[in-house]
């Protein structure tokens, strides 16, 4: 039997790799995509949690999660479409039209 | 036999992670995500619970990463992955994340109030569904909503000024 605590630590690990992910890389895809990681390792806390508590809740956050995922990457990846229309860039540090 | 399939999950799942992170072109990253969410599925399967793997596969390596691998193919990523990291100040990035690792092990190792074993009761698919469509019906509803504006905002965000 695995320790629910290896569990956590598996999705702190992933957590954190994607937030490097997020924090230090220029390309927005890769930002994207890390962003998934950091969702994904939550993902893996919540089932634990529901397999290890034998409560339904976790499980059922974590569809809501993927759903809203889906969502976010449809919309994040047309923003990116449209900025590469008006500006050929996928470099974080060149988006500055709102002086982020 | 769990434990060494757990390690085998795991190791894989960090790996393909890291991968993610450091590649130098999106494609590689793309393919490593994929590899690291087949495996976050096949975790899901020996945490008994078999629907949200199904999920996993079909929305994360079926829908999201074909989005992903689609608009890479549509944008020329050559020139953009030249320089991989973020010019200057990495180092109190760093600092901040080791600080947050260290913190998050440290919590989880010294926590003793974790449940030992699984109890096993969360596999049921019947429970999961009665749960889901009656007492979560109304955010049910609200996640249909959301992922209708979002179809929406995606080809009205994506789709030409002129036409």
């Amino acid at each position: 039997m695995v320790p629910l605590s290896m569990y956590l630590a598996l999705g702190a690990a992933l957590f954190i790799i994607g937030a490097a992910g997020v924090l230090l890389r220029r390309n927005v895809l890769i930002v994207l995509m890390s962003l998934e990681l950091m969702l994904n390792s939550v993902n893996i806390n919540l089932v634990a949690f529901s397999s290890y508590l034998g409560d339904f809740r976790g499980q059922i956050i974590a569809i809501f999660v993927i759903a809203i995922t889906a969502a976010e990457v449809a919309i994040a990846l047309g923003i990116l479409v449209a900025l590469m229309r008006n500006k050929a860039t996928l470099d974080v540090d060149e988006v500055t039209i709102m002086k982020g | 036999m769990e434990f060494v399939f757990f390690l085998i999950f795991a190791v894989i799942a960090v790996a393909s992670a890291l991968v993610v992170v450091i590649a130098k072109s999106p494609i590689h990253s793309a393919l490593a995500l994929m590899v690291c969410l087949v495996q976050v599925a096949a975790l899901f399967i020996l945490l008994g619970s078999p629907f949200l793997a199904a999920i996993q596969i079909f929305v994360y390596v079926g829908a999201v990463m074909v989005l992903f691998l689609f608009v890479i193919m549509m944008i020329d990523v050559r020139e953009a992955a030249r320089v991989r990291f973020l010019q200057g100040g990495i180092f109190p990035t760093l600092v901040v994340l080791v600080l947050l690792g260290a913190e998050m092990i440290i919590l989880l190792l010294d926590s003793e109030r974790f449940p030992v074993s699984a109890t096993g009761g969360a596999g049921d698919l019947r429970g999961l569904s009665t749960t889901l469509f009656t007492d979560y019906l109304f955010p049910f509803e609200v996640a249909s909503v959301i992922l209708l504006v979002a179809l929406v905002g995606a080809i009205v965000l994506a789709r030409s000024e002129d036409d």
